[in-house]
């Protein structure tokens, strides 16, 4: 993993819908928050663009630790995106 | 007590009675233990359930739970927990999840007891995908486990 890159980590749902279970990813100018990172993977289209979009129910973890709104991120994060969990 | 040292993540089933006397041995401070085991049922959303997938997140998982089970010891007399979740496929009658509670006295082992399961439900990364005669669906989150969850924020008995 390069110095200015995190990685993303998709499960279940998300998981089998964008055909990745993780991606190594050098942030991109301008990408530094879990937003800016939403808006950068919708914009890749297809089911990016219908799992990332606003409104959909998605939950997000940054270093393993469920995130509420947005959050700052950093190179080397560990970002994971999934659906509200269902375990128990 | 590292409270991720609580936490099991298998395929393998679990025996109550064993989990429990292992608890039990050689700690005389106990008097309460409460337990809850969830189970696999043949129906859901009206739909014959065949098999269930479960899938995790390793490490948060474990890192999760054992925050549940932190504040949980800071709610209430807490002597000694153990969570085990399975994952892998399932079938109806099977056992998912155990949550142990060992305290001095039975109010504080029922209320963390449900209180771990409560936030468990609702925070820890597990996602069930289950076979039904429609075909192989994800299970959809339930707001009642939300409605749940915040008796626990509101009422800080």
């Amino acid at each position: 993993m390069s110095a200015a890159s995190i990685t993303l980590l998709y499960f279940a749902r998300l998981r089998e819908s964008l055909g990745s279970a993780r991606e190594e990813l050098v942030l991109p100018a301008g990408v530094n928050t879990l937003a800016t990172l939403r808006n950068h993977l919708a914009a890749r289209g297809g089911a990016w663009a219908e799992e990332m979009a606003t409104g959909r129910k998605l939950r997000a973890a940054v270093n393993q630790t469920l995130v509420q709104g947005d959050a700052p991120l950093k190179a080397g994060d560990e970002v994971a995106f999934f659906p509200p969990v269902t375990g128990g | 007590m590292d409270a991720t040292s609580k936490v099991r993540v298998q395929d393998a089933d679990f025996d109550i009675g064993a989990e429990i006397a292992a608890m039990r041995r050689g700690n005389p401070k106990i008097g309460a233990i409460a337990s809850f085991v969830g189970v696999v049922r043949d129906i859901n959303d009206g739909d014959a359930v065949s098999t269930m997938t479960l899938e995790h997140y390793p490490g948060m998982t474990e890192k999760s739970i054992g925050a549940i089970i932190d504040q949980a010891r800071g709610r209430w007399e807490v002597l000694d927990v153990q969570v085990i979740h399975r994952v892998g496929t399932l079938k109806p009658t099977d056992q998912i999840v155990l949550v142990i509670v060992a305290s001095g006295h039975r109010g504080d082992a029922f209320d963390a007891c449900e209180f771990i399961m409560d936030y468990l439900k609702t925070q820890a990364p597990f996602w069930k995908k289950e076979v039904t005669p429609k075909g192989a669906r994800w299970v959809d989150a339930r707001s009642s486990d939300d409605s749940a969850l915040e008796r626990w924020q509101q009422d800080r008995r």
